[in-house]
C-alpha cells in the first residue's frame, strides 16, 4: 500500500489486513511499554489546512508509539495562510525529508492530488478531506464493530449480513462515504437517514437504502448499529431545515429511540458530538454507546495504517 | 516575405467539388479547376486537403489588458492562425473590463498590430460585469471596434429587468447579447456538475437546471421584445430541449457549443486533475450525445472555444482552488472532426456553417465573406482531414498550456490559414511575429 486516499478503492483482503493489523496493535496497547520501534528514524508529517485536534492528536499518538518523529504542519498561522500554493508545501516538506503525511484538507481530492503529484515522494494518507472521505474514521468505525460483533474472535473477520444505519448530515458527510465503501466492501448493509435535503444528489445509484423516517426505520431494520452524524450549526442558515429542535425530534438519538433500540444494538459516533441535538445524553453515555471505544481504536488503526505504508511491508498491498 | 499571390491546387472545396483556388491581393481571384497561376504564385499542392472558409471563433478570452500572464492579442491570435481561425471575437472580461470605447478600440488595435486574425472586441453589458447597470453599449458599438456582440461571459445578466433593457437596448445598434447561462443562486461555490458522481467525489454539484432555467427565461424575454439573443456554451441536453423549443416558436435565439463540452465527460474529473475544470461544468455522456445532436439538426447554431488560458499555477492545485477555463483554440478543428464529421453527424459543408459563416453572421462580421466567389476576401484554412495523431503540448501557441487533450487521439490537421490572403500559417508553420502585420499593409 503506497498511500491511503480513500475507503472506495481498497478490496476486502486489504481492508481485513488493516483490521487485524490494527487488532495487533491494540494488543500492544495494553501492554506497560505502549510503544513499538519499527518507525524509529521515518519522519510524518501532519498537515492539517483544517481544524480538527482530535484527528491531529490521534494520529500524532499513533505515529509516537511506532517511534517516528512527528512534525506538525497546521494551516493556521503558517506560510499557507499567506498563499502558498499545496505545491509549495508539499515541496518543502519533501526537502525536509517526510516519509509520510498525514493531510487533511477543506478541498475534496487535496490527498489525491498530493499522491499523484511529483511534488513529494512520501506516502499520503487522507485524514479527511472536504466531503469526500475519512478512510481511517471508517476503517476504525469498522474495527470498533467487528471487536463488539465478535469480542475476543474479531480477527479475520468480515461484517457479512451486519445492518447499520447512518443518520444525519450525509449530503456533507466524508464520514457516511467512507464508511459506506467499506461496509460494503466487507458484507454491510448499510440505510442512510436524513432529511431530503442532507441526502446525497443522486444517491439512488449508490449502494444504500435511503430513509427520511428513522422511526420507521428502526423498526423494520432493526439495526445492529446506529450512527449518528453530527449536525453542524451552519447547516440551519443554509435552509437545510429550519432549526435544531425540529431537526432532534426527527432525527435525533433521544432516549425513546434508545430504548427501541434494543440492548443489542451499538450507537456509534464520531465526534465531537453536539448532546441533545443528533444525540440525547444518556443515548451517548449508555452502555451500547461506543464512543470512547471509536477513539481507542482510532490510535490502533492509524498506527496499523502508518505500518503498513511506512514500514518494510509498505509495497505489501499494493 | 511570402509571395502574396498563392494558388491552392487541387483543394476540397465543403461542397465537396475540387478547385484550384488563386489567393491574390488578399482575395480570391478563381476558385475553378484549372486555374492558371501568374509569375511568381506559391503554388501550394492542397489534393487532399479540405478548403473551408477561414474559421471564426464568437468566444475567445485573450485577456489582454489586464491578464498578460496568461495571454496577449498577440499570443492568443496565433494559438487562432493555428487552429486555423481567422477572426475572433475577444470576450470582455479583461482588466480593465472592455465596457467603454477606448478598451474595444484598444483590444481591436493590438490585434491589428499583431495582424495574425481579424480581432472583434465583445462589449462588457454591465460596468464591471457588476450586473448593476448597463456599460456604454451606444459608445461602443459606435466606436472603432463597432462592437455588435455584448456580454458578461463568466458571470450571468440574471437580473431579469436588467437583461431585458439590454436585450431591448441593442437592437438599436443591431447587437446581440451573448449570456452566459448560469443562475449564481444554484451555482454558489458549485464545482462540478450535479450528480452522483459529484456527490462521490464530495465536489459541489452544479446542477443543470441553473444553466437551463436561465435559458427559458432569456428566450421568452427575447421573445417577448423582439430582441436578438445568443446562448454561450450550452452544456446540458435540457438545454438544447429549450432552445429548440425557442426556434420552433420563432424566437430570435442562436445557440453555441464548446468542443470540450461535444467530446469530454464528467467521468475525467476522477483524477481530481483541475486541467478538467471549466465553466460551465463536462456533463455527463447523454448531454454529449444530445449537443452533438443539437449541431447536427441545426439547434445549435456555432461552435466556439471558449478558449481560456490560464497560467499553470492556476491549476497546479487542489480542484476548489483551480481556476476555471481549458484553451482550445489549437484544438478545436480536430475536435469537432473527432466527434462530429468522424461520427457521420456533419459534412464539411457543416463544419464551414457551425466554425465559420453563422459565427460571423451572429456577430455581423460583414468585411470577413465566406464563401469561395471570385472577388471574395481571401479568408482560407486548409486542413488535412486524413492525419490523426495524439495531442501534444507543441501544438499550441498561446501562452498557457491548460488544455485536456494531451495525450488524446484527435483527427485532423490545420495545415494553411490564410488571412485576407496572407498566409498566417504556412503548412504547419507559423508566419514570424512581425512578417503577419507587415503582410496585412
Amino acid at each position: 500500500m503506497r498511500h491511503l486516499l480513500s475507503t472506495r478503492d481498497l478490496t476486502r483482503d486489504q481492508a481485513i489486513h488493516i483490521l487485524d493489523v490494527a487488532e495487533d496493535m491494540a494488543d500492544v496497547q495494553t501492554r506497560e511499554v505502549k510503544k513499538l520501534p519499527t518507525l524509529r528514524g521515518k519522519t510524518v508529517v501532519n498537515l492539517f489546512f483544517e481544524d480538527s485536534t482530535r484527528t491531529r492528536i490521534s494520529f500524532e499518538a499513533a505515529a509516537k508509539r511506532l517511534s517516528a518523529d512527528v512534525i506538525t504542519f497546521s494551516a493556521k498561522g503558517s506560510s499557507v495562510s499567506k498563499g502558498e500554493s499545496l505545491k509549495d508545501t508539499a515541496q518543502t516538506l519533501a526537502a525536509m525529508g517526510a516519509d509520510g503525511v498525514v493531510i487533511r484538507h477543506h478541498a475534496s481530492g487535496a490527498p489525491q492530488v498530493l499522491a499523484q503529484s511529483d511534488w513529494i515522494d512520501a506516502g499520503v494518507v487522507n485524514a479527511g478531506d472536504g466531503t469526500h472521505e475519512h478512510p481511517t474514521q471508517a476503517l476504525l468505525d469498522a474495527f470498533t464493530m467487528r471487536r463488539r460483533l465478535h469480542p475476543g474472535s474479531s480477527r479475520g473477520k468480515d461484517l457479512d449480513g451486519v445492518r447499520v444505519v447512518i443518520v444525519g448530515d450525509i449530503l456533507h458527510s466524508r464520514v457516511a462515504r467512507s464508511n459506506l465503501w467499506l461496509l460494503r466492501t466487507l458484507g454491510a448493509e448499510v440505510t442512510f437517514v436524513a432529511p431530503a435535503t442532507l441526502v446525497p444528489f443522486g444517491v439512488g445509484s449508490w449502494p444504500a437504502a435511503v430513509s427520511f423516517d428513522l422511526d420507521e426505520t428502526l423498526r423494520s431494520i432493526r439495526p445492529d448499529v446506529l450512527m449518528m452524524l453530527r449536525i453542524q450549526s451552519e447547516r440551519m442558515n443554509a435552509a437545510y431545515f429550519p432549526n435544531a429542535r425540529e431537526y432532534a425530534r426527527q432525527w435525533g438519538l433521544d432516549d425513546e429511540r434508545l430504548t427501541a433500540l434494543g440492548p443489542d444494538s451499538i450507537v456509534m459516533h464520531p465526534g465531537p458530538m453536539n448532546r441533545g441535538l443528533e444525540i440525547s445524553a444518556a443515548a451517548a453515555d449508555s452502555a451500547q454507546s461506543t464512543v470512547l471505544e471509536q477513539v481507542a481504536n482510532g490510535v490502533s488503526i492509524r498506527m496499523a495504517v502508518l505500518y503498513l505504508l511506512l514500514s518494510g511491508e509498505r509495497e505489501a498491498l499494493a | 516575405m511570402t509571395s502574396s499571390t498563392h494558388l491552392l491546387k487541387g483543394a476540397t472545396l465543403p461542397s465537396g467539388a475540387v478547385a484550384d483556388i488563386l489567393v491574390q491581393d488578399g482575395r480570391i481571384m478563381s476558385a475553378a479547376l484549372g486555374t492558371s497561376a501568374p509569375a511568381g504564385t506559391t503554388v501550394v499542392d492542397a489534393e487532399g486537403l479540405v478548403a473551408l472558409p477561414g474559421l471564426v471563433d464568437l468566444h475567445t478570452h485573450l485577456r489582454e489588458p489586464g491578464f498578460e500572464q496568461s495571454e496577449t492579442v498577440l499570443t492568443g491570435t496565433r494559438a487562432a492562425a493555428a487552429g486555423g481561425f481567422t477572426a475572433v471575437f475577444a470576450m470582455a472580461n479583461t482588466q480593465p473590463v472592455a465596457d467603454t470605447a477606448g478598451v474595444v478600440e484598444q483590444v481591436q488595435a493590438l490585434g491589428r498590430a499583431a495582424g495574425y486574425a481579424t480581432v472583434r472586441p465583445i462589449g462588457a453589458v454591465t460596468v464591471g460585469l457588476a450586473g448593476e447597470r448597463l456599460s456604454e453599449i451606444g459608445a461602443m458599438a459606435q466606436s472603432r471596434a463597432g462592437v455588435r456582440v455584448f456580454s458578461d461571459d463568466g458571470k450571468c445578466v440574471h437580473d431579469s429587468l436588467l437583461m431585458r433593457r439590454a436585450l431591448e437596448y441593442v437592437k438599436t445598434f443591431d447587437g446581440v447579447i451573448a449570456q452566459h447561462a448560469q443562475d449564481p443562486r444554484l451555482t454558489e461555490n458549485a464545482q462540478m456538475n450535479e450528480g452522483a458522481l459529484s456527490s462521490e467525489l464530495g465536489l459541489k454539484g452544479w446542477p443543470a437546471v441553473a444553466e437551463e432555467s436561465i435559458i427559458a427565461r432569456d428566450v421568452l424575454l427575447a421573445e417577448h421584445v423582439g430582441a436578438r439573443l445568443h446562448i454561450c456554451h450550452l452544456s446540458t441536453a435540457g438545454s438544447v430541449d429549450v432552445v429548440r423549443w425557442a426556434k420552433a416558436r420563432g424566437v430570435q435565439v442562436t445557440a453555441e457549443a464548446t468542443p470540450h463540452h461535444l467530446l469530454l465527460t464528467e467521468e475525467l474529473i476522477r483524477s481530481y486533475d483541475a486541467r478538467y475544470k471549466v465553466n460551465p461544468p463536462l456533463r455527463r455522456d447523454e448531454d454529449v450525445q444530445a449537443l452533438r445532436e443539437g449541431v447536427a439538426d441545426g439547434t445549435i447554431d456555432i461552435i466556439a472555444t471558449d478558449h481560456a488560458p490560464h497560467p499553470r499555477e492556476s491549476k497546479e492545485c487542489e480542484w476548489d482552488a483551480a481556476a476555471f477555463g481549458m484553451v482550445g483554440l489549437e484544438s478545436a478543428l480536430p475536435v469537432v472532426q473527432t466527434a462530429l464529421v468522424d461520427t457521420g453527424l456533419l459534412d464539411w459543408a457543416g463544419v464551414a456553417r457551425v466554425l465559420s459563416t453563422a459565427p460571423a453572421r451572429i456577430g455581423r462580421l460583414d468585411d470577413h465573406s465566406h464563401s469561395f466567389e471570385d472577388g471574395a476576401p481571401a479568408n482560407i484554412t486548409l486542413v488535412d482531414p486524413a492525419a490523426s495523431s495524439s495531442f501534444a503540448l507543441d501544438r499550441l501557441h498561446g501562452r498557457s498550456t491548460n488544455t485536456p487533450y494531451e495525450g488524446v487521439t484527435l483527427s485532423g490537421s490545420v495545415r494553411w490559414t490564410f488571412h485576407h490572403g496572407y498566409p498566417t500559417l504556412r503548412d504547419g508553420v507559423l508566419a514570424p511575429a512581425g512578417d503577419t502585420a507587415e503582410g496585412m499593409r
